[in-house]
């Protein structure tokens, strides 16, 4: 399979990807790792006539802890995030979810911002950047505007992003010594998951249970009522509507959605 | 657009399309048919190189991202001389192999993931590899070269 022809640019530095994305407007595709863009073009789902690579600008490849907040740059890798230390003491959710995407070669490759950015609700990340409380950084021609990513994920592979716009940074609050659980269930190693649920703390967010992902409000509010976690696990499926397709039904989804949380309510010292 | 990568330590520069993927370039700009297409989906592993040091999967990079960058195959792992890898020898001693389509990415992702962690265990080594598919599912021996290269004894 071939993409279908387009232009490559390549951006060497943010301004530059910010010009080329101006000039180009919805005919550019912004190519970072390319591990959802490059599948989807050689589909032929997307057919982008210019494609921005921004994998020179460096300068969006960090990890950074400023005050009680981290920085984390848009570019990088699901590799770098899972061997990170600061990540591992202050986020260590983010830290273990980037390990558990895709197969090594991909880690090698995808990138925390392609991921949010591509908003896919099977996909991992933008999961835990929701349950982790993540604001997004985002710059266009008239400066820069922080998302939280509760308004960040908008649809199904849509966000609030316009075209002449770059993600540039994910900031989470500091999470040192949290409790913190991830499950997911996938048909076979390398898949997306059926369904996987994220927890923070007591923020529980949900992958692959709506057309976003979302957090799991009912589960939420009863384990503030001081539900225990099994009570609250059973909740885990209220406002949700699972697709319902060849992998796995509706019902089938919200069945794993209960029990997958419970254990990751579990994993995070939730009795 | 002009792409040149050092393939193997050779450069090859050549003017190729755009949308070209790394793994045509690699086997008809650069003539190394080491590299399989496989499920061309980002899955089976086949088609796995070293880009820059670290494994990929050559059916989803572009040829352009690659550019000015170094990619190894698996012609290039033995030595000049012909000494075989460590772990082309170990896949070699441990039938790692059946029909062989595989092997040169299996091979490839092996490299990476002794780089990263030099003495897996054996539920390391099967982890490490999920990303790689062998379709007569002869796993188990690769298991065995992989413990084998990184200097462990086999234990069957």
């Amino acid at each position: 399979m071939i993409p279908a022809a387009f232009a490559y640019h390549r951006a060497s530095t943010v301004d530059e990807a910010l010009a080329l994305l101006s000039e180009h407007g919805e005919e550019a595709k912004v190519l970072a790792g390319g591990h959802s863009l490059l599948p989807l073009m050689k589909l032929r789902f997307a057919a982008p006539e210019i494609v921005v690579d921004i994998a020179p600008l460096d300068e969006l490849r960090y990890v950074r802890l400023e005050g009680d907040e981290l920085a984390i740059g848009a570019l990088t890798r699901y590799h770098d995030l899972h061997h990170d230390p600061v990540l591992a003491e202050h986020a260590p959710l983010l830290a273990h979810v980037a390990g558990s995407v895709g197969d090594q070669q991909v880690r090698h490759r995808g990138t925390l911002g392609g991921s949010l950015a591509h908003a896919d609700s099977a996909a991992d990340l933008p999961a835990a950047v929701l349950a982790a409380d993540g604001v997004l950084v985002a710059r266009g021609p008239s400066g820069e505007r922080r998302i939280p990513a509760a308004e960040f994920f908008v649809g199904p592979f849509t966000t609030p992003l316009e075209p002449d716009e770059l993600l540039t940074e994910i900031r989470l609050p500091r999470q040192t010594g949290i409790g913190w659980g991830f499950e997911k269930f996938t048909r076979r190693a390398i898949d997306w998951a059926i369904v996987g649920v994220a927890v923070a703390g007591k923020a529980v967010a949900l992958v692959n249970m709506a057309g976003t992902p979302i957090r799991a409000h009912a589960t939420e509010e009863a384990l503030a009522a001081g539900a225990t976690a099994a009570d609250a696990a059973a909740l885990a499926a209220e406002g949700t509507s699972p697709p319902d397709e060849a992998h796995a039904s509706a019902e089938y989804r919200r069945h794993l959605a209960r029990v997958l949380t419970a254990r990751a309510l579990r994993q995070a010292g939730i009795a | 657009m002009k792409v040149g990568i050092e393939v193997n330590g050779r450069e090859v520069a050549e003017e190729v399309e755009d949308r070209t993927l790394l793994v045509h370039f690699l086997r008809d700009t650069a003539g190394l048919t080491g590299t399989n297409i496989g499920c061309d989906t980002t899955s089976c592993g086949a088609c796995t190189v070293l880009l820059d040091g670290e494994s990929v999967k050559s059916c989803t990079v572009l040829a352009a991202q690659a550019d000015g960058h170094a990619v190894t195959t698996v012609e290039g792992l033995a030595d000049p001389g012909g000494e075989l890898h460590p772990v082309q020898r170990a896949f070699r001693e441990q039938h790692g192999l059946q029909c062989g389509f595989c092997t040169p990415g299996m091979i490839m992702a092996s490299v990476s993931l002794l780089e990263h962690n030099p003495k897996p265990t054996r539920d390391e080594v099967r982890t490490g590899l999920e990303g790689n598919l062998c379709r007569c599912t002869g796993y188990h021996n690769i298991v065995n070269a992989v413990i084998e290269a990184s200097g462990q004894e086999v234990d069957r």
